[in-house]
């Protein structure tokens, strides 16, 4: 689904990222983890078109990203809050990106209804424009509308954050049923080792811009990340 | 500390993505202030030839000070327009090891050094040393007198950030200034109070018994305490610092169905216009706009001057576009990435803002036919400067906006920044209205009025008619500045 190659970016002469080659297939659940400054970020905003490669590309669905914008209607992001639009309602916001993603107001209400509970009904009704929610509230709204009008890839960047126990736990649920159940491949990054080992089949730890471990998650994952952190 | 705060607002200037822009507005700033220096320097050595023969029997320093009222009021307006109070990210410093009160006595007293302040001294010394060399005064009077006027300019700062506060409290920001000085001049211009020559009996007394001086002092003074203790309430994050939370007002805004594929972004940027302070003050500039011709067409003078009706037409009927236009697309900086990861088009996005521009010249258009009292050449200058507007004004506007990289940060307002408008917000009017002022101007002159009115309009038509075209070349070049675009938005200064 999303083939990276030869890519780097750099910044000034100094290297963010270097990857010579990533495969991540359709419906994988992929977990990107590394300390501060290791890339994470650069390599969603390379994958989303934010910011040019200087050498390489990524493909998506055999799009190649920087050239075409046909991969805009199948993929979806949440990365910070300047994905939210702060003087719309949370309702407005979820209507307005499905009119650009061609989903009607039904359609809408139909999928954000399914995310009731995980609204904890602060979200929802409330008068409040997205600028006045907390800033884990904000996260919520920005979440469940990268999952209108059905994407096939997901980029979530630091989704556990902010977020309270009892909501992390739900969003967990929601990203395996979405790799799981619907076939979505589902890219997220954090620094919470437990969480992503519990959510992603794979985990690729970057250090520097460059990949160190590729590891298909086990029983022993978890411990392995422990142990290469503490180093 | 003000070493601190000054190194501080160095960095942000000199480190700041919109830079470049920056320093060419400050040039161009500058040239502007030496052309009001220059200007006030002329008046005020003729100032005495002037009042001796606008009021032959008056001793020029007494005929002077009679004027003083008025000077006021118009300082107090043109202040309310183009200062800004010192704008200052304080966040930052709250938790600091810093007094609020060195932060606020900071702001307050780089406002002093504002060039505003200074003007009026450009045409008050030469006035005064004059006076002392040729009036046969007293060194020791026109020195109080000179001392009562800088007071006076000094009142005139504090009282407009009193006022700016007031007016960033209501919904019709220029509200509480044109209540004010309207009333002060009713008052005065129908008798009711002589305000004028009170104060100019006031500056009398001063300088023929300078103890009186203490009285301004006083007055400063109290404005000073005053702004301070406005001013440091703001410096909690609970009061200034956090903007108010407010109740929706909703409204589906259905009808804009009609517009087709543009719909989403027509309705999101009525949405952005409504509810955000700084828009909204936009769409209230509209109507000091429409009102503009007012100024002029009544006069005379201005009745033999055809070819400045364009000018006014200009303005009139695009005061939204420029006021509006010129932040494309850095009103939707807070949230660019978001749209830039969308599923939309560039040229739909492009085409809501064209849309809106060229509505808004529509609608200012037929409520300006009234001016139609006034002469129907008039209203065919503005008729002609419409079409002009729609198709030569907002493609030139678009395409200016791709050049466009400050943000401009619609959520939180920076701590102080009352109005977010400044000088530099007229300066992009400047060569949309200049130009076709220009072009028209030539044409009367060498032609006449009918022709030059129809050469307007063909080259709006001729916008028009290469509309989609137009669109075409200004969507490349947003396209081509949109890695720029999307970093210099993500930063915050």
């Amino acid at each position: 689904m999303i083939t990276t190659s030869n890519l780097s970016k750099k910044y000034a002469g100094k290297q963010v990222l270097n990857i010579e080659s990533l495969e991540i297939p359709k419906g994988q659940s992929f977990g990107l983890v590394g300390n501060n400054g290791a890339g994470k970020t650069t390599y969603f905003s390379l994958l989303l078109d934010l910011i040019q490669p200087t050498t390489g590309h990524i493909k998506s669905n055999d799009i190649q990203v920087n050239q075409s914008e046909d991969w805009k209607p199948f993929t979806s992001a949440f990365i910070d809050e300047s994905f939210l639009i702060g003087y719309l309602t949370a309702e407005e916001y979820f209507y307005f990106i499905g009119e650009l993603r061609g989903q009607n107001k039904a359609d809408v209400d139909n999928l954000v209804s399914q995310f009731e509970d995980f609204f904890h009904g602060e979200i929802l009704g409330q008068k409040k424009y997205l600028r006045d929610l907390s800033k884990g509230n904000q996260k919520k709204a920005g979440i469940v509308a990268a999952l209108i009008g059905n994407p096939e890839v997901i980029v979530l960047d630091e989704p556990f954050a902010n977020l309270d126990p009892t909501t992390q736990i739900r969003l967990k649920g929601i990203i395996k049923d979405l790799a799981e159940k619907q076939g979505v491949t589902v890219l997220i990054s954090s620094h919470d080792l437990m969480h992503v080992t519990d959510v992603c089949e794979r985990i690729v730890v970057l250090e520097k811009g460059e990949v160190v471990k590729d590891l298909k998650t086990s029983e022993a994952t978890l411990k392995e990340l422990e142990v290469h952190f503490s180093n | 500390m003000i070493k601190h705060f000054l190194s501080l607002e160095w960095k942000s200037f000199f480190r700041s993505a919109s830079f470049g822009k920056s320093i060419g507005i400050k040039i161009f700033m500058g040239f502007l202030a030496l052309y009001f220096m220059g200007m006030f320097l002329f008046v005020g050595f003729l100032m005495d030839k002037i009042l001796k023969e606008s009021y032959p029997d008056l001793d020029p320093l007494v005929a002077f000070s009679g004027l003083i009222f008025f000077w006021v009021l118009g300082d107090l307006v043109v202040r309310f327009f183009f200062q800004k109070l010192p704008v200052m990210s304080v966040k930052p410093l709250l938790t600091l090891p810093i007094k609020r009160k060195s932060i606020v006595n900071y702001v307050l007293g780089k406002s002093v050094f504002s060039f505003i302040n200074f003007l009026p001294l450009f045409a008050v010394v030469p006035f005064s040393i004059k006076l002392i060399y040729f009036g046969g005064y007293d060194t020791s009077t026109v020195l109080v007198w000179l001392a009562t006027i800088i007071l006076l300019t000094l009142i005139s700062n504090f009282l407009n950030f009193i006022i700016e506060s007031l007016s960033a409290e209501t919904e019709l920001s220029f509200l509480p200034i044109i209540v004010l000085v309207g009333a002060l001049y009713g008052l005065n211009h129908f008798g009711i109070i002589n305000i004028s020559g009170a104060l100019s009996k006031g500056i009398t007394a001063i300088y023929e018994n300078p103890i009186y001086i203490l009285i301004p002092i006083l007055i400063l003074i109290g404005l000073y305490v005053y702004n301070f203790k406005i001013l440091k309430q703001k410096l909690f994050l609970d009061s200034g610092l956090k903007t108010k939370v407010k109740e929706v007002n909703a409204s589906n805004l259905e009808w804009t169905k009609n517009f087709g594929d543009i719909a989403p972004f027509l309705k999101l940027d009525l949405k952005l216009i409504w509810r955000n302070k700084r828009t909204k003050s936009s769409v209230f500039m509209v109507l000091l706009g429409l009102l503009y011709g007012l100024f002029f067409y009544p006069q005379p003078t201005y009745q033999d001057m055809p070819w400045f009706f364009v000018f006014i037409g200009i303005f009139s009927t695009g005061i939204f576009l420029i006021n509006f236009g010129q932040f494309i697309p850095a009103w939707d900086s807070g949230y660019y990435k978001l749209l830039m990861s969308q599923n939309i088009k560039y040229e739909q996005y492009l085409k809501s803002k064209f849309t809106l521009m060229a509505v808004s010249v529509a609608i200012l258009f037929i409520l300006g036919i009234p001016y139609v009292f006034f002469g129907w050449k008039i209203l065919l200058a503005h008729f002609a400067a419409a079409i002009y507007n729609i198709g030569v004004n907002t493609h030139v506007i678009l395409y200016g906006g791709s050049f466009n990289r400050k943000k401009i940060d619609l959520s939180q307002k920076a701590a102080f920044n009352y109005q977010g408008t400044g000088a530099v917000q007229w300066l992009i009017g400047i060569p949309l209205l200049l130009v076709p002022m220009g072009i028209f101007a030539i044409f009367y002159f060498l032609i006449g009025f009918e022709l030059a009115c129809l050469i307007i309009a063909i080259l709006g038509v001729v916008g028009i008619v290469f509309h989609q075209k137009l669109m075409k070349t200004i969507t490349a070049k947003y396209l081509e500045s949109k890695y720029k675009m999307i970093d210099a938005f993500d930063q915050n200064n």
